[in-house]
């Protein structure tokens, strides 16, 4: 599987083989985001290394989505500065100044940052297979035969080989998600977002979608994600981040913030949710 | 209550009510005796009407057949109906623009899109045809360095008429699509934005595809509207099927009979267009259950063009 995710993990290709290996995937300082007089993030500082799966855990309004969509640019931060494999997105720095990037310019910074929503977005007017193939074509000029190769061994990843054909309104919640996951993976990303991936779905097809997400992880894709789903945090996050009114309150290995919460915050918000 | 009802239903009935045993008495239905007097009366002003025309002595109804199928007037139809198609062509690629335009983020451009729906929905589309065909008064020739034309060889009647159906019908379609694109859910354009489209991929590819099935409806009624409209281009002699019609009784004063004709031809025309139209839409209709409605649509509405061209 590793060869169709195409992996520069330092497991794979080792430090010495791959000079970047060892910068982190993620950079994030002093990132704050204002929509009119609301600030719905002040100054977050994050790290995210190579290979390494964040949780991000917070209240509906903590900003944890907002700072998701912060570092593929969906969002313009108010200030601050976000590092994706040692690029600066989203702006370009010349003479002590930064330049905001043009649309198209960013596209290409975002073709290496793959995105999960919670509610799919999967394009309702091309098949499965289109959805998949239709972004590597057109953006990155792949021959169509190659496309469809890597989608259907994608799909056999997220178990769907046989809904190539289907329509994204004929499958279930869980179905589209994977999909979308798989439509992600055909840009061949360095890094993956998921945006609260199974809040939209129903509880018993909540499994499926993260049963291919730790799979994701195994392989050593690095991915931020997004959640409400405390097991999953728990069972395949290296490091969990709790979120609470636009600051990142605690962070550190599952079972330490999970299990030993430090702050007050961390602690009520656990108890609520359990 | 409900619930009541449907267990005793579905468990043997012990005691069930008298109702199922007894025979049912017989429901009469109520009767409206106002309306029945209405529909006589109406009734009997419409045939009094009708009768009045049959019977005239002014018409002259045998005109009528000979008129229907007069090379003239077919020459006349065939203008009429390219008006409408060309027309509608070029107010929907106009319409796109203007809609693109309207949502872009300078001022400049959206200001501009602004002012032209205003400007061309705000003014009677007659006045606009008689102004198109007069520019002339006002921009005698156009030119480059010492090259020149004169407007009125470039400003024919023809030039004139189809300007103004399409420069007005652009700014009503920008309206339709404008619509069109904002019905297409948000997360859409931003999914594909974040797997790196352009704007203008995003658009083209992912966003006006869906929403077609949007626009695709109102386009239709626009497009029968506009069989009708183009009769206004007769003000200029532009030879459609209300010129022919009008040249013809300027010499032989059948007004009413050729003006008949020509009612009776774009009822044709209309109903043609309408059954088209209803098609099409129970297609679409169809299509919400059946997935691969964007591409059928299109191929429908190519073949919908193609057989009233």
């Amino acid at each position: 599987m590793s060869d169709i995710l195409n992996l520069q993990s330092p497991a794979s290709l080792g430090p010495s083989t791959f000079p970047g290996s060892d910068r982190p995937m993620v950079e994030a300082h002093g990132v704050r985001k204002t929509f009119g007089s609301l600030e719905v993030l002040s100054g977050i500082d994050m790290t995210v290394s190579r290979g390494e799966v964040a949780c991000i855990l917070g209240p509906s309004g903590s900003g944890k989505s907002t700072f998701l969509r912060c570092i593929n640019h969906l969002e313009k931060l108010s200030a601050g500065r976000i590092l994706v494999d040692g690029e600066l997105i989203g702006y370009r720095e010349k003479n002590g100044r930064l330049h905001e990037m043009k649309k198209p310019q960013l596209a290409l910074q975002r073709r290496e940052i793959g995105m999960v929503f919670q509610r799919f977005n999967l394009f309702p007017h091309l098949t499965v297979l289109g959805n998949i193939i239709q972004a590597p074509m057109l953006i990155r000029g792949e021959k169509r035969e190659g496309a469809v190769r890597r989608a259907h061994a994608l799909l056999d990843m997220v178990d769907l080989r046989q809904k190539a054909d289907a329509y994204p309104q004929q499958l279930s919640g869980g179905q589209q998600q994977r999909v979308a996951i798989a439509r992600a993976l055909a840009m061949n990303p360095k890094l993956m977002l998921f945006d609260e991936p199974t809040s939209a779905l129903d509880p018993e097809l909540v499994g499926e979608v993260l049963a291919v997400m730790k799979r994701l992880a195994n392989e050593g894709m690095t991915m931020i994600v997004v959640t409400h789903e405390m097991g999953f945090a728990r069972e395949v996050a290296d490091r969990v981040i709790f979120m609470d009114g636009g600051v990142v309150v605690e962070e550190g290995p599952p079972a330490e913030v999970l299990d030993r919460p430090r702050h007050e915050r961390t602690r009520t918000f656990l108890r609520r949710v359990r | 209550m409900i619930a009541d009802t449907a267990t005793s239903a579905h468990s043997a009935p012990p005691a069930s009510p008298a109702s199922a045993h007894a025979p049912a008495p017989r429901v009469v239905p109520a009767r409206y005796w106002g309306q029945w007097i209405a529909a006589v009366v109406l009734l009997v002003f419409v045939l009094g009407f009708v009768g009045l025309i049959a019977s005239s002595k002014n018409v002259q109804w045998s005109a009528i057949p000979r008129y229907l199928f007069d090379p003239t007037i077919l020459d006349g139809i065939r203008l009429t109906l390219v008006f409408t198609v060309l027309s509608m062509l070029i107010s929907t690629v106009a319409g796109v623009v203007l809609a693109t335009l309207r949502m872009a983020h300078n001022p400049v451009l959206s200001g501009f899109s602004h002012l032209y729906i205003w400007f061309f929905r705000g003014t009677p589309l007659l006045v606009q045809i008689i102004f198109w065909f007069n520019i002339q008064l006002f921009i005698p020739s156009l030119g480059i360095g010492s090259f020149h034309v004169e407007t009125n060889t470039l400003i024919s009647a023809f030039t004139a008429a189809l300007l103004a159906l399409s420069l007005n019908e652009a700014a009503y379609m920008a309206e339709i699509v404008r619509g069109g694109l904002l019905a297409v859910d948000k997360g859409q354009a931003e999914a594909a934005t974040a797997l790196g489209y352009t704007p203008f991929q995003t658009l083209t590819r992912i966003v006006l595809p869906q929403a077609l099935r949007v626009i695709v409806p109102p386009v239709g009624n626009q497009t029968i509207s506009m069989l009708k409209t183009t009769s206004l281009v007769s003000v200029v002699a532009a030879q459609d099927l209300l010129t022919r019609v009008q040249n013809i009784y300027a010499t032989n004063f059948l007004i009413i009979e050729l003006l008949l004709v020509a009612s009776i031809w774009y009822l044709v025309m209309t109903t043609v267009a309408s059954l088209l139209q209803s098609w099409l839409e129970r297609r679409l209709g169809q299509s919400v259950s059946e997935p691969p409605l964007v591409m059928r649509l299109m191929r429908n509405l190519m073949s919908a063009v193609g057989s009233k061209g």
